[in-house]
Formats: C-alpha cells, structure tokens, sequence
C-alpha cells in the first residue's frame, strides 16, 4: 500500500477501497522499520497524523471529498513552518523554535485534505547538496546506504522511495529537490521562480528558493504543486500527455555535458534518442557564458545567506556545523561590485535561456553529472578532471535557479557508479519556459513514458 | 580594489577572527571573482536590451 502513486491511492480512496487510517498506519510502520537505518526524518508526527487521517475518512465517508489529495499521507522538509511544530532546519540553531503558524503551502496541502506524516532531515540550512551536514546526522540513500540521496532534500527523497509517505514538500535553491531526485530515482519539480510561496520556509536565498514536490510520478508532482498553488483539483485525472511528434527539444551541450560520468552520458543520449524515435524533433542549443555560472551562483547565494545568517552566526557560531558555519561566512567578504556583476550576468544568462526556448519547446540536460556518493566524499575525478562535489552537483541545476525558468528530473534508468556495484538512478532534466510550469509538466508526462 | 588585494584583506581577516580553515575557501571564492570580473557580458548587451530582460 505504501507504494501506490498518490494518483493511484486517491482513486482508492475516493472508491472507499482503502482508507486513510489503514495507509497512513502503512506509512507510519514503514518509518518504524526503515528510518533507523535512512534517517530521513527528523520529527515523525504520528498521532496528529492518525488523527488527520481519522477525519479525513469521516469526511469522505459522508460525501464531502475533497480531491486527489484527500487522506494522502506527504512528508514536509523541516524548512517550511508547520504551526505548533518545530522548523529546526537541521540546525542546532535553531532546536528551540516552534512555527507558530503554518507556511502558506502547508496550509494548501492541508486544505487538500493532506496527511502531514512528520518533517523531513536535510543538509543544514538546505547549504549543501548530500544531506550529511545535518545536525539529526547524515541522510542515507535508500538505494545503498553507504551513500547520499543528494540533497538538500535528501530526507524527502529518501522518503518517498522507501515508502515513508507517498509524496513529499522540498525545497530548491541551487537544485535541492532535483539532485536528490535524481540521486534517488524519483520525480522532483523546480517550478518558475516566485510561483510558489516562500513565506514560512526558512530561506537560504531570498532571489534563488523556490519550494516543490518530489513524487514517484509527474501526475503525483502536477497534483501536489496544483494543490500548494491553492487550485487541487477535485477529479481523479492523470495529468494528460500531449504527443510528442513535432515537439522540438533543445539539448544543451558544451558546459552542460563536459563533466558527466560515463553511464550517466550513456543514459542521457538513450533517453534523446527515444525521443527523436517518439517523434521529438531533437536541436542542439549552446548558452553563452555558461562556464561562468558557479562564479555567478556563488556571489548571489554566498551573499544572500551571510545577510539573512548574519546576527546567528555572531552570536552561536559554534551551534552551526562547522562546513556550513564557514561557507555562510564567505558571503561576508562579498564586494557589492561583485555582487552587482553577478546579478548583471544572471540577467544575461536569463535572456540566453529565454532565446533558446524561443526556438525549442523544452530543454534537455542530465539532472545531476555523477551517480549518488559516498557519504564523506567530497571530490569527484572523472579521468584527468577533478572538481569539488559540491560544485558538481549543482553544476546542472542551479543554471536554472538563476534564470527562473521551471525545470523538472525524471528518472531515465541506472548505471553502475565508477568502482562498480549495483547500478543507481540517473535522472533526465527538462526545462521549460518562465509562466509555463504546467506546459512543462504535461511535456514531463509524456516523456516519462518513453525514457 | 583587485582581487589579489580583496583576498589578503579577508584572509587576514579571517585570520584574525580565529578561522583559519576559512582561509582556503576564501581562495576558492577569489577565483570566481575573478572569472567574473574577466567576463566580457557587455557584448551581450544587445541581445538583453533587445529584450528589456536586464532587470531581475
């Protein structure tokens, strides 16, 4: 039961084959037997859950559903406020806060009937990209416990493929829901810069965050991203998926595919290629100045966190984990010239973007360049390049933070990471036009079920 | 102010505040910087005033 779609439970639901006590009981004994071992949460609120579903059976029983998300039970990153709960933000920092409301899109998602399962774990303050800096410890990979689910979500990804709760409430700054989706073989969505609130989630940059769902599907993300716009929908209708014959694709080369791990390229131009088969018609489209994208991320980031930490870090700099404490600390020796250079080159990047989808209706690009790492690593060699794994992680999905434009990772296979073993997920990027979120997500549909 | 010059005051600054290992990232920092600094982005000034995209 635990590994029904949320598309798949609702028509259950609303079909009174299953209820919502039994699922979210499903969920909560999950996270009894396998959050031991993840760690992908922090708080599990199992009687205020047991509860919501109680009622969410009444009401269904008497008539008065509410729509697809009625008694799903979903996990929220502990980043967006949950009234009476605390946000702690994976910090010690912050151990002692209780949300004295709840985060815009909390409220929607329970309006829409949402069972709130518990909070998720996270890279402290979402400034990391593996989960590991976490004061509640490291995130595991459900794939392979030696290794990260990615992060800064990594505590909802790893939750939604276990099976604790079918979808979950990320947030993506530098690509924090789409690394660990990738990472974790799911769905995660990025959508368009300021579609979602933001109210009530702790920020790490108040220009680059963006909130969205991580799903086992592209219909689970679509109904929960409609339900936290405020506009659930109340039939049970997969998302359609328009044919992809004459769609023109854009797929991104030079910067975008220069540092990839092998069966992550091999993956990504099966996946174009099955969709030139499906009819796709396939271009490829260069960004100029792209190499120049880390340098930009960083200035806006760097200084967009040292501003909104600044007072913390003053007065409990000892609370923060030590890799974290430090990088906030760099935005404070930020130049505003340099800062000002990087807001001029993330407009021109922008209107880069805009022109190449001017010319395709999609983009396409590997999420994330590597397979899931081991927890500790924090070099990535692929032949006689090396960089940071912080910067190759991000390397293919902050571009996107930047521009604005909404993008989405879907899974597109495995391959076997360098050193061998079983193989894990590698995810497929596609990104969309700015306002065209649900143009992207009906493109996603389709493509899901050629990739 | 150069980056060379930027990056000796912070360091030393850094220094002084007692963290040392913030020495390295600072380094780190320095080269974007400069990247950024080299970018030549104003031949692209047609194409964003072209459409009026310049502002965030």
């Amino acid at each position: 039961m635990t590994d029904l779609t949320i598309h798949e439970a609702a028509r259950k639901l609303a079909a009174r084959n299953i209820r919502s006590t039994d699922l979210t009981r499903a969920c909560l004994d999950r996270i009894a037997a396998r959050d031991t071992t993840l760690n992908a949460f922090i708080a599990v609120l199992g009687d205020r859950a047991t509860a919501d579903a109680e009622q969410a059976d009444r009401e269904i029983d008497s008539g008065r559903y509410r729509g697809p998300l009625h008694g799903i039970p979903i996990s929220l990153k502990d980043l967006i406020d949950l009234e009476g709960v605390p946000t702690t933000a994976a910090s010690r920092v912050r151990a002692h806060h209780v949300a004295c409301g709840d985060a815009p899109v909390a409220a929607a998602l329970k309006a829409a009937g949402a069972v709130i399962l518990g909070k998720t774990n996270l890279h402290e303050f979402a400034f990391g990209t593996t989960s590991e800096d976490s004061a509640y410890g490291p995130v595991r990979n459900p794939h392979d416990p030696s290794r990260s689910p990615g992060g800064s979500s990594g505590g909802s990804a790893a939750a939604v493929v276990a099976g604790m709760g079918l979808g979950s409430i990320g947030t993506d700054t530098g690509g924090s829901i789409r690394i660990p989706a990738a990472a974790c073989g799911i769905v995660g969505l990025k959508p368009g810069a300021g579609e979602l609130s933001c109210a009530g989630v702790v920020p790490l940059s108040w220009t680059l965050d963006n909130v969205g769902p991580l799903a086992r599907s592209v219909t689970d993300a679509w109904i929960l991203y409609e339900a936290m716009r405020g506009t659930p929908g109340r039939d049970i209708q997969p998302l359609d998926a328009p044919p992809l014959h004459g769609v023109r694709l854009g797929v991104l080369g030079g910067y975008f595919v220069d540092f990839l791990e092998e069966g992550v390229r091999e993956r990504f131009g099966e996946a174009v290629e099955a969709l030139r088969a499906a009819g796709a018609s396939i271009t490829h489209v260069q960004i100029p100045h792209a190499p120049l994208i880390p340098a930009i991320y960083l200035h806006l980031v760097l200084a967009d966190a040292a501003a909104y930490h600044a007072e913390m870090l003053d007065a409990a700099f000892d609370q923060y984990t030590r890799a974290v404490a430090l990088r906030i600390s760099m935005g404070r020796y930020i130049l505003a010239e340099d800062y000002a250079r990087a807001r001029r080159g993330r407009a021109i990047l922008r209107a880069h973007v805009d022109d190449c989808l001017e010319r395709c209706s999609a983009l396409l690009l590997p999420t994330l360049p590597i397979t899931a790492p081991k927890i500790g690593a924090t070099v990535v060699e692929l032949g006689p390049k090396k960089d940071t794994l912080r910067n190759v992680m991000l390397r293919l999905t902050q571009p996107f933070n930047l521009t604005g434009h909404p993008a989405i990772s879907l899974p597109c296979g495995g391959a076997v990471p360098p050193g061998g073993g079983a193989p894990l997920p590698v995810g497929l990027q596609i990104v969309g036009r700015r306002a065209g979120t649900i143009d992207l997500l009906r493109l996603a549909r389709t493509i899901e079920e050629i990739v | 102010m150069t980056v060379q010059e930027w990056l000796r005051a912070a360091q030393a600054d850094a220094e002084r505040r007692g963290l040392v290992d913030l020495k390295p990232l600072l380094e780190t920092l320095a080269q974007a910087t400069a990247a950024l600094r080299e970018a030549a982005f104003e031949d692209d000034s047609g194409l964003t005033a072209q459409r009026s995209r310049l502002h965030d």
